[in-house]
């Protein structure tokens, strides 16, 4: 059978970023696939150069929007660990707060768009709607649905008070209910299985060996989660990491659907544990020196290298997204697969393109 | 930064890199740092468990430096990426896009340089030339 090669995206239905892949195939079989980047590139990196230290948490935020407050969250850790600054407990714990709402919505406008690459409208309409009000939370405790601009060097610039407080604490039992009502139709519906049971299998040696990240190692069996390392307050909260064993994009799915109710879990431990006092500290003095600053994002680990030689400007910012991590793994994945595949599987790294291309 | 920091030369890395894989580290990303106009730091990153190791190689702008996709497939992405913010070269890249994964074909400048190392040819000798 002689060979066939075929541009997918930039612009594709599956696709809401431009990601160019050009397959190889054979019959309908893809025999070898290669990325292409650079529709969207903006150099954000380099901003750090003409802008104060502060300002960047404004810029990082802008890196990907449907993670917004846990790339700012990055950043801030790793210029107050540089600076030696001491975040006060409620601070970290909003943090926790925050971010775990951004992973919840990230994974329900996954779980959506995954629904809707195979079809399943129905399925892809009801996760937005619960994802709404994910959205509602974010934009009355913070002033913005989507870019939620809450982190400070130093702590958090918004607070969270108890009215507030038990109203999430109602809707997120709303919202708990409405994603377990889902669980039987995401993972034993015929349509959803028939189009992610063994399809793009990364072992736990591969997607070890490749570097991946988040819920694409942790759906391969490797038990890997950053905030295990305990930053804000993850070390005072009882969690596991959500792994699964089998590889393919159902395992993938599930490990998303599972961490979505864990997060509902972890806000909830937070909101029981959240200490009163101080949100932010005054920040004095210049950042000087090298550092290396990692959280866990929905799509999985976010790395940060910040050097700075004690001007208000940073020498070099470095960013490596989940996304950048995850993108090779594709090459592992897609030959032998169908063509047909190919949109699905591509789908199950929830691929950032802003993210990558930052 | 905290972590263990090794210094690695030219002719060390690949070596060095295949040992850390023996040992069950898996790469994490490498960063690229401009030092002054001729110099740069590439930073590799490794983790094992979430304990991050770096090795540090610094060296000229016009230093072909061993690609390390050799040991590491998944590295071919960074050091591509490297290869057009910071126009440093490597060599065996397991896919080299030559300079386009993020730029036009036709693009000499280095944009993530202060001063941008001009080349003619892979091998050639480079004279380091104030960005325009």
């Amino acid at each position: 059978m002689s060979k066939t090669i075929i541009p997918f995206g930039p612009q594709h239905p599956v696709l809401p970023e431009p990601l160019h892949l050009k397959l190889t195939v054979e019959d309908e079989v893809v025999t070898e696939v290669i990325p292409a980047l650079g529709f969207v590139h903006r150099g954000l990196e380099k901003l750090s150069e003409i802008r104060d230290f502060h300002q960047m948490v404004q810029v990082v935020e802008r890196v990907c929007g449907i993670c917004s407050v846990i790339h700012a969250m990055c950043y801030c850790h790793g210029i107050e660990e540089m600076m030696g600054i001491e975040v006060p407990p409620r601070a970290k714990f909003l943090r926790v707060i925050w971010s775990e709402l951004h992973r919840m919505q990230s994974h329900l406008l996954w779980l959506g768009l995954f629904a809707d690459s195979f079809g399943f409208e129905a399925l892809f309409m009801q996760f937005w709607k619960i994802r709404e009000k994910v959205m509602d939370i974010s934009e009355s405790t913070t002033g913005n649905r989507v870019i939620v601009s809450v982190n400070v060097v130093g702590g958090v610039r918004r607070d969270l008070n108890s009215e507030q407080i038990s109203w999430i604490l109602t809707l997120l039992k709303e919202i708990e209910q409405e994603i377990s009502a889902l669980k039987k139709t995401l993972l034993t519906d015929y349509t959803v299985t028939k189009r992610t049971v063994g399809k793009g299998v990364l072992t736990k040696h591969q997607a070890y060996g490749i570097g991946t990240v988040g819920p694409v190692l942790r759906g391969s069996g490797v038990v890997q989660d950053t905030r295990t390392l305990g930053y804000a307050a993850f070390n005072e909260l009882n969690f596991e990491p959500v792994v699964e064993s089998d590889g393919d994009c159902y395992a993938r799915t599930k490990v998303r659907f599972r961490e979505t109710l864990q997060s509902i879990d972890l806000i909830r431990q937070a909101m029981s544990k959240i200490p009163n006092g101080e949100i932010n500290v005054k920040v004095k003095g210049k950042p000087q020196g090298e550092v290396v600053s990692r959280v866990e994002q929905p799509r999985g680990e976010l790395l940060y290298y910040i050097k700075a030689d004690g001007n208000k400007n940073l020498d070099r910012l470095r960013i490596r997204t989940p996304t950048f991590a995850n993108i090779p793994a594709i090459l592992t994945m897609l030959p032998g697969m169908y063509l047909s595949d190919v949109p699905v599987i591509v789908l199950s790294i929830d691929p950032c393109i802003s993210c990558t291309e930052r | 930064m905290k972590e263990e920091t090794i210094p690695v030369t030219k002719e060390t890395v690949i070596g060095e890199t295949a040992k850390i894989k023996i040992e069950g580290y898996r790469f994490v990303t490498m960063t690229c740092v401009e030092l002054d106009e001729n110099q740069v730091d590439v930073i590799y990153h490794f983790d094992e468990n979430l304990q991050l190791k770096h090795f540090r190689l610094t060296v000229s702008k016009d230093t072909l430096i061993p690609s390390i996709s050799v040991v590491y497939q998944s590295a071919f992405l960074v050091e591509n990426e490297i290869q057009d913010l910071f126009g440093i070269h490597f060599d065996n890249l397991f896919i080299d896009y030559r300079r386009t994964l993020y730029l036009g074909g036709e693009t000499i400048a280095a944009p993530f340089c202060k001063f941008t190392v001009k080349r003619t040819d892979k091998s050639a000798p480079a004279a380091v030339q104030a960005e325009t």
